[in-house]
C-alpha cells in the first residue's frame, strides 16, 4: 500500500496540510479539492466513511474560518483512521457532497445541513433530517440562543372546548 | 312527563362511578417515566387494584392519556393528534417534571410543559415519580371525575387551556457557554 502522506503531498502539494497527534492523523484540505482528495484516499484504502461532523468556530480563539466540516475515514483492512477537515465561511457556506463516493454520506450530510446550514453541492436530497420541516434556524450554530427564537411556542394549542 | 331533578343527579353519579373506576390509560411514554409507569402496571404496585390496568396503545379505545416523559416540539403534533383521536369523555395526567414543565431540558427543542398545548387534569411531580405517586394521581383523578363529571360529558365545554408558567432562568451569553482550550494548570476556562 502506498504511503498516503507521500501520495497526497505529491498529488496536491499545498492544498493538503497534515498534522498529527500520537496516532491521530488530520489532513486540512482546500475546500475546492475535497472530492479529489477523497477519491485518492478511498483508492488508497480508506474505504469507509464513518462520520461527518460540523464545527462552528464563532468566538473560538485564533480561528480564521467560521465553519469546519470534518470527515472521519477508516481503513477496514488495517483499522487506520484519518480525519479530513475543510473550512467554509459565511455567507452561503457550501462544500461539495461526497455522496458520489460514499452513499452513506446521505444522512450524515443532511444532519450537518440541518444543524449548521452548510449546503452540500451535489447532494441528491438535501432536506432537514432531525428538526421539523418548518424550522427556520440552524440550532447548533454558536449564535443561536440555547432556548431558541420562540419556535417551540408557535404550535397550535388544543383546548378542552375544541377536543 | 317531566323528569324530576334528583333522577338526573343520580344518573351523573352512576356514570361517574363507572368512569372513575375503569379509566383506560393510553401510555404516551417517551422517557424514563415510562419505566415507572410499567412498574406501576406490574404486579408489585398493580394499578389493576384501581381499575386502570387496561392499557391500550390505540387512542380510540382510551379515556386517559398518560404523558410520561419529555416531549420535543416535533412530537407535539403527534401528541395533539392522538389526544384528538381519543373519544370523549377523556382526561390527561402529566407524569413527571419533564411532561409538566420541561424539567432540566430547557432547550430550543423541548416543550416546556405539555399543558401549553393540550389540557391537563393532574400533574405528578418527580423525576421520575414513584409508582405510589402515580397511583395517588389516579386516585385524585378518580375524585375529580366523581366531583365534576356529568352524564353526557358536557363538563368539558366550559374549560380552556392553562397557559403554563414562564421560566425565571436567565438566558446565558453565548460567549459564557463556549468551551475553549483553557488553562490546564489552574483548571480555568479563560486563557491567560
Amino acid at each position: 500500500m502506498p504511503d498516503v502522506q507521500q501520495l497526497l503531498a505529491e498529488k496536491f502539494g499545498d492544498a493538503v496540510k497534515r498534522s498529527a497527534f500520537r496516532d491521530n492523523v488530520r489532513y486540512i484540505v482546500a475546500t475546492d479539492r475535497l472530492i479529489d482528495v477523497m477519491t485518492v484516499l478511498k483508492s488508497a484504502g480508506f474505504d469507509y466513511l464513518s462520520d461527518i461532523a460540523g464545527i462552528d468556530y464563532l468566538h473560538y480563539p485564533d480561528a480564521t474560518d467560521r465553519y469546519g466540516v470534518v470527515y472521519s475515514l477508516a481503513n477496514t483492512e488495517t483499522a487506520e483512521r484519518v480525519y479530513v477537515r475543510v473550512f467554509v465561511n459565511d455567507p452561503d457556506p457550501h462544500v461539495s457532497s461526497v455522496y458520489s463516493i460514499w452513499k452513506g454520506a446521505d444522512w450524515m450530510e443532511r444532519e450537518v445541513f440541518d444543524m449548521y446550514g452548510i449546503v452540500f453541492d451535489g447532494h441528491p436530497d438535501l432536506r432537514r433530517i432531525l428538526m421539523p420541516d418548518g424550522f427556520t434556524s440552524y440550532p447548533l450554530r454558536k449564535d443561536y440562543p440555547l432556548r431558541g427564537r420562540g419556535e417551540r411556542h408557535n404550535f397550535q394549542i388544543v383546548t378542552r372546548a375544541e377536543s | 312527563m317531566k323528569f324530576p331533578d334528583f333522577l338526573v343527579t343520580k344518573l351523573d353519579w352512576v356514570a361517574n362511578l363507572a368512569r372513575a373506576n375503569s379509566l383506560w390509560p393510553m401510555p404516551f411514554a417517551t422517557a424514563c417515566c415510562g419505566i415507572e409507569l410499567m412498574a406501576t402496571a406490574a404486579s408489585r404496585y398493580d394499578i389493576a387494584r384501581f381499575g386502570s390496568e387496561a392499557m391500550r396503545f390505540s387512542p380510540r379505545q382510551c379515556d386517559l392519556m398518560l404523558v410520561a416523559g419529555r416531549v420535543v416540539m416535533k412530537m407535539i403534533p403527534v401528541l395533539q393528534r392522538i389526544w384528538l383521536q381519543m373519544p370523549e369523555p377523556k382526561w390527561c395526567i402529566s407524569m413527571g417534571a419533564c411532561a409538566s414543565s420541561g424539567g432540566v431540558f430547557d432547550t430550543y427543542a423541548v416543550v416546556q410543559g405539555i399543558d401549553r398545548f393540550i389540557p391537563v387534569d393532574v400533574y405528578v411531580p418527580g423525576c421520575p415519580p414513584r409508582p405510589e405517586q402515580l397511583i395517588r394521581a389516579v386516585l385524585d383523578l378518580q375524585e375529580k371525575v366523581k366531583a365534576t363529571g356529568t352524564a353526557n360529558a358536557r363538563e368539558f365545554t366550559a374549560r380552556t387551556v392553562y397557559a403554563g408558567p414562564t421560566s425565571l432562568l436567565k438566558q446565558i451569553d453565548p460567549e459564557q457557554t463556549m468551551v475553549v482550550p483553557g488553562d490546564y494548570n489552574t483548571a480555568s476556562r479563560s486563557r491567560s
